[in-house]
């Protein structure tokens, strides 16, 4: 704050034009949850707002998002620095395609689950504060997907994590003690990996401006210790994306919390760290990342594989769902190993698609569970003669997660493959068709068991009946992955394009430094 | 400088890989307050230690009259500080809730969620 007489020329230290009207979409979305979480705070005595206040923000959240993704396809990546301080030395918040793609399907998970949350938290769960950590959960998403700073990016992950801890201990029921311990010891481990990782990258380029560390890579000399901080940021981000072998905390904890929860971890957690490996992986370090392809080719593969075998020997449906999440991480992962932004755009597809679907799933098989009293798949039966409409949404989504036409998990899976095959990985082509083969055998035997099986003698008395309301937030997302299934164009232009803008960040620099300074 | 000090991070990660590495999760616990720790003093010793004075102007100056220190890793690790120390916090009493309920604080009894004799999927329809 220096006064109109100071002797420095305030042009050279700070941003002295305000932003747009439109920039400020850029901060929206964390402002926003942040504030309203603090607010759900204060009414914690009011149990009843709550929902009402949640979901209103959460649909304002999903037309920000929207209107964030407009705004950075009709101008490009859009930065805004905090503090008026120029960059690289304030802290920037930089929105490309990837990011607003990412955020604007995080939102619309969010708000699904939160609909179906309504019916699903009771009253003790909201004194227990659901709706506030909901939203403190989604400011943490958010602020990592929009996120132009690395160190940022650390403290949006810990936001995440500390509100997903909440989450997953509402009731504390021993199960879910239990499943928080794992959960919680092992991904303070990953964040402290990516934090140590982060202090190298300081000491390395002294800077912590993504732009910055681009524009500063090929200046570095041969000596700099790159390839210890790619392998570091690849183990930390594999870690919190659940890539095989460091994924063993997800199947242990994610069928323990109330459904609703286990759905947002579903749809969004993982993909944060997806998000985190494209973003350091792909944009920051290509040549690290193209020397280390091979591994983490085999690490998507046995991603995959074990993720799919998993699914295969699980009796217990939700446990079943857990791995059926690791093997959709390991087919991002492809995308990651594969040089060029073909396969990174699959990844994209992949990612958007994984979101939708998972959550739905979720949320579709806590229903089913409800109604048949029962998450034991060999105890649950007749399903299909007892509620048609869930039966018929679960089967689309089944399709949908093995990757079979028309729905949404058709499309990225063909990107992959093809991209694959392109760059002559036929092996790992190969290992994405089996995974998705043993996926259909592992959802269709499943589907066979719980839903069409006849109720025949088996005890299924303590169901609840499933009201349609508590359908629609299902409904919704089928939807979506029909939609995408169908008409995939405008994401996958869009992922291409944020894979463009990944593989070849001049743009993003840009819209850093302006225009006049050369990359 | 720079060489004890990086023993002294090496030393500190490997005290706390070592007791992550116990079944016992109070030992675990403290396993995580050392990596911490740790971790504090790589970014620390990352920002390069130098023996300037604070950066702080004098009056009447523009920029400071000679080198100075660099402040950010400080405030980098203040952040680092705060956030470790609330997820300390909550793995604590998490800690604590679980030694009450489940009777142990051995990892390998803590079979609630992952039973010991998992129940086999249907073989037949």
């Amino acid at each position: 704050m220096a006064s109109p007489a100071s002797p420095i020329d305030l042009s050279l230290a700070v941003v002295t034009e305000a932003p747009d009207a439109a920039d400020w979409l850029v901060v929206l979305p964390v402002a926003l949850c942040i504030g309203t979480g603090a607010l759900l705070t204060m009414l914690r005595s009011r149990p009843a707002l709550q929902g009402i206040i949640a979901l209103a923000t959460l649909g304002i959240l999903v037309l920000v998002n929207a209107g964030l993704i407009a705004h950075v396809s009709a101008s490009g990546p859009v930065t805004m620095m905090m503090g008026r301080w120029l960059p690289p030395f304030g802290i920037a918040f930089t929105v490309d395609m990837m990011g607003a793609l990412f955020s604007l399907t995080a939102s619309v998970v969010a708000f699904a689950c939160a609909l179906y949350s309504l019916g699903d938290i009771n009253e003790k769960g909201r004194r227990h504060g659901f709706y506030p950590f909901l939203l403190l959960l989604m400011a943490g998403v958010s602020g990592a997907f929009l996120a132009g700073d690395i160190f940022n990016l650390y403290v949006w992950f810990e936001v995440l994590l500390i509100s997903s801890f909440g989450l997953l201990v509402i009731g504390s029921e021993h199960r879910q003690i239990d499943g928080a311990v794992k959960y919680g010891f092992l991904n303070l481990v990953a964040t402290t990996l990516f934090l140590i990782a982060t202090g190298y990258l300081y000491g390395i380029f002294g800077t912590l401006n993504m732009a910055d560390i681009v524009r500063k890579v090929p200046t570095l000399p041969d000596s700099a210790p790159l390839m210890t901080l790619v392998a570091l940021y690849l183990f930390a981000f594999g870690m919190k994306a659940a890539a095989f072998p460091v994924n063993f905390w997800l199947p242990a904890s994610y069928h323990t919390p109330r459904i609703v929860v286990s759905a947002l971890f579903a749809g969004l957690l993982t993909k944060v760290g997806v998000y985190a490996l494209l973003r350091t992986g792909v944009m920051l370090f290509p040549a690290e990342r193209e020397s280390l392809s091979t591994v983490i080719a085999v690490v998507a593969a046995f991603t995959m594989l074990t993720g799919a075998l998993g699914a295969l020997a699980q009796a217990d449906m939700r446990r079943l769902l857990g791995y059926l999440v690791i093997s959709g991480i390991g087919a991002m992962l492809v995308g990651l190993s594969l040089s060029g932004a073909d396969g990174v755009a699959g990844t994209i597809v992949y990612g958007v698609h994984s979101m939708l679907v998972m959550s739905a799933l979720y949320l579709a098989i806590g229903l089913s569970g409800r109604h048949a009293g029962s998450f034991a798949i060999a105890e649950a039966g007749g399903l299909w003669q007892r509620h048609l409409p869930l039966s018929a949404l679960t089967l689309i989504l089944f399709f949908s997660v093995s990757g079979l036409p028309p729905f949404s998990g058709f499309w990225p899976k063909l990107m992959l493959v093809k991209a694959a095959l392109a760059q002559g990985a036929g092996w790992l082509a190969a290992a994405l068709l089996v995974s998705g083969f043993l996926t259909t055998i592992a959802t269709g035997r499943f589907f066979l068991i719980a839903y069409w099986r006849p109720t025949g003698e088996r005890a299924v008395g303590t169901g609840e009946t499933v009201s349609p309301a508590a359908l629609l937030p299902v409904a919704a997302l089928t939807l979506a992955s029909i939609l995408v299934g169908l008409y995939p164009e405008p994401l996958i232009a869009a992922a291409k394009t944020a894979a463009e803008g990944l593989t070849a960040p001049s743009t993003y620099i840009q819209s850093v430094f302006g225009a006049e300074v050369k990359p | 400088m720079e060489p004890v000090l990086a023993i002294l991070t090496g030393l500190f990660f490997a005290f706390a890989v070592y007791l992550l590495l116990s079944k016992f999760i109070i030992r675990m616990l403290i396993g995580v307050a050392i990596l911490g720790n740790a971790v504090n003093l790589l970014i620390f010793t990352n920002g390069r230690l130098l023996r300037e004075v604070p950066p702080v102007l004098q009056p009447g100056l523009d920029v400071p009259a000679s080198t100075v220190a660099n402040p950010l890793p400080q405030a980098l690790i203040l952040t680092a500080i705060v956030i470790s120390f609330s997820f300390f916090a909550f793995l604590l009493v998490l800690s604590w809730r679980a030694y009450k309920g489940l009777g142990t604080d051995n990892t390998d009894r803590m079979r609630i969620t992952e039973p010991q004799e998992p129940v086999l999927p249907p073989e037949g329809y």
